[in-house]
């Protein structure tokens, strides 16, 4: 395979000015991060502050309703709220041992926003975050969350002024300060070797899920299920998993409002390859190259691109990739919050929201693990909305 | 034309004891045909290279004038197609040389054959592709070399030895050295580090240099001019089209040596 390539995906297509920073990291994590000194270190982190291994549940009320057996992996439950602390826990020490002083990232849902102010708080590095002025007032309440952890928020008001045009801003930030500052990206995708870096630092996800099923069931589970943004809860969850050929890998994405012609953020389902913020990948776009806005009620999956290695693992046929729309997704959360006393994100929410879509499909013996990448708190006033207008 | 066309041009002007000016304005800025107008101004005026933007939605290179110019022309239908196409029919009346400047998507859903074969008979001269780095490069280099068009390397003020070494060994046509560290835009002070990293850059490469990214007035150059052959204005050409309405007055200050 071609360096920094999943198959025909990945790549480094970035502005010159960024190769020596994007060198520079790849360097960093084959000298530092691959250490024992610092994966002892991330450990460390990892169950003390995050507090993994998160919890592996199995949903009985749920599992009775549909028919088979729904297990869910509870990134919910990690510090601050979702899976992305496990990626900028490690990304900031690793920044912190390459001697960078600052962190600078993009924030969709507010969650990753969140998770980089959080572990630059820890570490004591400073930390701007681009944040589409769209989001900032879909996630208002995270942005206060990051502006108490001492963040400077900065809204992008260019292009669709969500997340996309959020990773752009990023980006010519890092061009301007890559001396002193990494870029603490959110998910698996951009310019080599972030999908890489994403990747092995959410990949705990999938690893402990597996050692935890085994170990309370003795098998590996049927499938496992995840929301797909930018892909990193999905890859983090399926990483583990993938030589096991018999484990079905199912990446959920956002399908909007679900009728022909919507904007949605469904990349693999329904994108065509292309290059976007420093990848080859699967992409929204129109037959000239121009990147298409995405909509989904969850924040963190409205993306017109994808991970490269989700692209890749599609192409083989390994993992396949489905839709749901924002109102299955908001009956998933209903459906959750009231059979198990859990209010997922919206995001995690299409995953479940698939799950539930199997009710009475699968034998009796299945089992499915479905990643709850992040908790709902931060969706209230979306879900609120949503239900008044559905109720209407 | 061969690839060393952008080469001969910059020689020229070199030789009437000036800097090649090398003005960059979006293809379809303001609107689709007065941009032509703009182009045979821009000509007229004496510009030796003219590099078209092709417009792209997510230009990370790029900064907020550049960038504000660029989506308004794909709000006015502009397309990599209609570029080509248009280019065709006026290359015979522009005498400058033709570089186009975009991000890798748009190419790339154009087709990088098609592209080398239409942008040839085009009259296009030069690519400059803003997020295609040197590991990248490669291939999309060999096909449009078959039809003679130079793929433009930017290099900055973070580029190393090795890196510079490495582009010197393939780079035609010329090399874009990129002022300041940051995006396009207009920028009052060049960064001091500039005049010593222009002068390794200068020792590196065969052919010619041009500086760009924040120039907005020749005084900027004091100091460098010696390491500096071509001088590339974009922003502040949007700038000044946009407070005056037309480009052809804006050349004339960087025709002095
Ligand atoms: C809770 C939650 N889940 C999922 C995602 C989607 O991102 P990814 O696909 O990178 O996991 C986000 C993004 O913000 C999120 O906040």
């Amino acid at each position: 395979m071609k360096k920094g390539y999943f198959g025909d995906f990945g790549g480094r297509f970035a502005p010159e000015l960024l190769m020596p920073p994007l060198l520079e990291l790849e360097e960093a994590m084959g000298r530092i991060m691959a250490g024992e000194a610092f994966q002892r270190e991330l450990t460390e982190l990892l169950t003390h502050f995050v507090g993994r291994p998160t919890a592996l549940y199995h949903c009985a009320n749920l599992s009775r309703e549909v028919g088979f057996g729904v297990w869910l992996k509870r990134e919910d439950l990690a510090h601050t709220g979702a899976h992305k602390i496990n990626n900028t826990v490690g990304q900031a020490l690793l920044a912190k041992h390459m001697g960078k002083t600052k962190l600078v990232a993009e924030t969709g849902a507010g969650q990753h926003g969140v998770a980089t102010a959080t572990a630059a708080a820890l570490l004591g590095l400073e930390c701007i975050v681009y944040m589409g002025a769209e989001d900032v007032v879909r996630q208002a309440h995270n942005v206060q969350r990051m502006e108490l952890l001492g963040a400077t928020v900065r809204p992008v008001e260019s292009g669709s002024r969500t997340l996309k045009d959020a990773i752009n801003a990023a980006m010519r930030h890092w061009i301007a300060e890559q001396a002193a500052t990494h870029y603490c990206l959110g998910s698996a995708v951009g310019p080599h070797p972030f999908p890489l870096l994403v990747r092995e630092l959410q990949a705990v996800i999938g690893r402990e899920a597996l050692a935890q099923f085994r170990e309370r069931t003795g098998k590996l589970p049927d499938r496992v299920v995840a929301c797909v943004g930018g892909g990193s809860n999905a890859i983090g969850m399926f990483h583990a998993f993938v030589p096991h050929e018999q484990v079905a890998l199912i990446g959920v994405e956002a399908a909007g409002d679900g009728s022909p012609g919507c904007c949605h953020s469904a990349t693999l389902s329904t994108g065509t390859p292309g290059v976007l913020h420093g990848t080859m990948t699967k992409l929204l776009q129109t037959p000239e190259g121009q990147i298409l806005p995405s909509h989904s009620l969850a924040p963190g999956l409205d993306y017109p691109g994808v991970g490269p290695e989700h692209a890749h693992l599609q192409a083989l046929g390994r993992a396949e990739y489905v839709c749901v729309t924002d109102d299955q997704a908001l009956a998933g959360f209903m459906r959750l919050t009231r059979s198990e006393g859990i209010l997922p994100a919206l995001e995690s929410s299409h995953a479940l929201a698939h799950v539930l879509s199997l009710s009475g499909t699968l034998p009796a013996t299945t089992d499915v693990i479905v990643c709850l990448s992040g908790r709902g708190d931060k969706d209230l006033e979306i879900v609120r909305q949503a239900l008044a207008k559905r109720d209407g | 034309m061969s690839t060393s066309h952008l080469t001969d041009k910059i020689n020229q002007a070199l030789a009437q004891g000036r800097k090649a000016v090398m003005p960059y304005l979006p293809a379809g800025y303001p609107t689709k045909d007065a941009f032509w107008k703009h182009i045979q101004d821009l000509d007229a005026a004496g510009a030796d290279i003219i590099e078209i933007g092709v417009p792209f939605s997510d230009p990370v290179a790029d900064g907020p004038v550049v960038e504000q110019a660029a989506l308004h022309c794909l709000e006015q239908g502009v397309t990599l197609g209609w570029i080509l196409e248009e280019l065709t029919r006026r290359r015979s009346t522009i005498r400058a040389g033709i570089v186009l400047m975009g991000y890798m998507n748009p190419f790339l859903q154009y087709g990088i054959p098609k592209l080398a074969r239409d942008a040839e008979q085009a009259g296009v001269n030069g690519l400059i592709i803003a997020d295609l780095p040197l590991e990248e490069n490669v291939e999309i280099r060999n096909i449009l070399q078959k039809h003679g068009i130079a793929l433009i390397p930017l290099v900055g003020l973070n580029s190393s030895m090795e890196r510079l070494s490495l582009h010197a060994e393939k780079a035609s046509g010329f090399v874009y050295f990129v002022s300041v560290m940051g995006t396009t835009g207009v920028r009052d002070a060049l960064p001091e580090e500039l005049r010593e990293a222009l002068l390794q850059a200068r020792q590196t490469f065969s052919i010619p240099l041009a500086l760009g990214f924040g120039l907005h007035s020749p005084t900027q150059l004091q100091g460098v001019e010696s390491a500096v052959d071509g001088v590339v204005m974009g922003s502040a050409l949007i700038r000044h089209l946009e407070a005056t309405g037309k480009v052809g007055d804006f050349l004339s200050p960087w025709m002095i040596p």
